[in-house]
């Protein structure tokens, strides 16, 4: 199969030439350690600082308050753990969503063995968080309100400047996991009252293993690797230098290209939506409509399982997800699913689709039309199908 | 993850579809694990598998297991066909992953809940055939802790 068509950009992306471009001085000729006295390194100080200032702009920041960690999960453990503990003589409660990334859900799980109590927001079909649930799940002892930028699974924006408003008059520290939406759709961190933002490289086009976390100035955050006083004392451990040149060369990338690049994606994702829910029956789009990250498509077709739809489309040489890459091989149905209300068989045979800069409109009509063909194909075998034809005959 | 022999069973199932006034049907599984299947077994006066169809809901590894189990009922007796274990399936298939395991019980079951309603039906016993224990009603899953 010579045809390769990638719609998992929500899964990761293609280092773009000019990043690695950029990056390979760095491993060859500058392998300093930007630690060290002597100028041959300490230009490499400067150079990683750099990249916390493009970094820093992007977000409408300073470049001190940028951290760089290993990625995006590296961010949000620090910033739900590192939190928890400084903030414990205020309190010990925090407020996340039932549909964050595992590296956010599985540490909150984490920290309520070690004694934190969690609320887990529930969101409407939408993906939403109600504010007024918000609003009422603030206790006394609340001292973190952790809610993603955008889903990475079904792409719903999440009302992020009320969220912050309302952390803000309450005086609680606001998290944002940002691994999806950085670089997709603008974002300022003071008009959202962000107190800290995680995101990843490689989900725009730049490496794997960097990602940052903000932190805003003041906020009373413990060390998260313990050593060397890099990261201002924060992050111990040699910088990632190849990595974090990367990841700022492609921040300053995807900042100049956002506004193109995402009109094409939303125009290329609508087609591929009209498509899709007009000629294939029983089938619906997961997430918002419009508060939708640019690239994401979500859909579920009734009847049919989701790794088989997968198989089918690798097949016709078409890279999609399932839920998301992080829980396929596991045999629970997404957790995002079931918390907008779908129900189990239906959650099972949900298809994520997100679109890249290189997507075409030949690629979009390629796939609807082998998508067509393979859930008509996998309702030919089901039984759930079967049943569903006689009682409706 | 699959064998070369899932991912020909799963491209080329063999056997699907339905048999209409089966000898015996039987359906197991459940939608929340995202498994369902349903075999159609047709037996002649003399108890040998005639024909044998299935109908799935599930992952590749369900997909083939049931198309396997099927060639492997097809044409025997009843008693033979309750000699198609799970492990046979499997071992038919080159191996399954061991999260997909499940899938080679769910054929097994599937052929051994068949061939329940077949006795049923004929008011015979099968030595060994017990009654299905799993249907689409029943089945929760355990979370695991790994902290």
């Amino acid at each position: 199969m010579d045809k390769l068509i990638y719609l998992d950009h929500a899964a990761t992306t293609k280092t773009a030439p000019e990043v690695v471009e950029a990056m390979l001085p760095y491993f060859t000729e500058n392998y300093g350690n930007p630690s060290s006295v002597y100028s041959f390194a300490a230009k490499n100080k400067d150079a990683v600082n750099r990249q916390r200032e493009i970094i820093a702009e992007a977000l409408g920041a300073d470049g001190s308050e940028i951290y760089f960690t290993a990625g995006g999960s590296e961010a949000d453990n620090w910033a739900l753990k590192a939190a928890a503990e400084a903030y414990a003589s205020k309190g010990r409660h925090i407020i996340t969503t039932k549909i964050e990334h595992h590296a956010v859900l599985h540490t909150a799980e984490y920290l309520e063995k070690k004694g934190c109590e969690v609320t887990y927001l529930d969101v409407d079909e939408e993906g939403l968080i109600s504010l007024e649930e918000l609003k009422s799940a603030i206790r006394p002892d609340t001292i973190l309100i952790s809610v993603m930028y955008a889903n990475n699974e079904i792409g719903t924006i999440e009302p992020i400047k009320e969220i912050g408003q309302i952390a803000q008059e309450n005086g609680i520290l606001f998290h944002t996991d940002a691994v999806q939406a950085f670089g997709q759709i603008p974002i300022r961190v003071d008009e959202c009252c962000i107190d800290m933002l995680s995101a990843s490289g490689h989900k725009l086009n730049g490496p794997k293993g960097i990602g940052f976390l903000y932190i805003r100035k003041g906020v009373k955050i413990r060390s998260f690797v313990h050593g060397g006083a890099q990261e201002r004392k924060r992050r111990a451990g040699t910088e990632n230098v190849p990595g974090i040149i990367g990841l700022g060369t492609a921040v300053d990338r995807a900042v100049r290209t956002m506004e193109e690049r995402t009109a094409k994606e939303r125009e290329l994702r609508d087609y591929l939506i009209e498509r899709v829910l007009s000629e294939i029956p029983y089938c619906r789009l997961n997430g918002h409509r419009s508060m939708r990250l640019p690239n994401n498509a979500n859909f579920s077709f009734q009847f049919i399982e989701g790794e088989s739809l997968l198989i089918r489309l690798d097949m016709k040489g078409i890279c999609g997800s399932s839920g998301s890459a992080c829980t396929s091989g596991s045999l629970d149905p997404s957790h995002v699913l079931l918390a907008i209300g779908l129900p189990h068989e239906t959650a099972h045979g949900s298809l994520r689709l997100t679109l890249g800069e290189e997507t075409t409109k030949e690629d979009v009509d390629y796939v609807a039309d082998v998508l067509k063909e393979i859930v008509a194909g996998l309702r030919e075998m089901s039984p759930l199908y079967e049943d569903f034809l006689k009682k409706n005959q | 993850m699959y064998s070369q022999k899932v991912m020909e069973h799963f491209e080329h199932p063999r056997n699907v579809g339905e048999i209409e006034n089966a000898s015996g049907v039987g359906t197991v599984g459940n939608a929340k694990c995202g498994d369902i299947m349903r075999i159609y077994l047709d037996i002649d006066e003399n108890q040998i598998i005639q024909d044998v169809k299935f109908k799935t809901f599930g992952c590749g590894a369900a997909v083939a297991t049931s198309s396997m189990a099927t060639e492997l009922v097809k044409g025997k007796s009843i008693q033979e066909a309750m000699q198609v274990t799970n492990k046979a399936v499997m071992e038919a298939l080159d191996g399954l992953p061991p999260v997909k395991v499940h899938c080679s019980l769910l054929a097994e079951e599937a052929i051994h809940a068949a061939l329940w309603d077949y006795a049923n039906k004929h008011d015979i016993k099968i030595e060994g055939l017990e009654k299905p224990k799993s249907d689409i009603h029943e089945g929760e899953e355990d979370e695991e802790e790994d902290y």
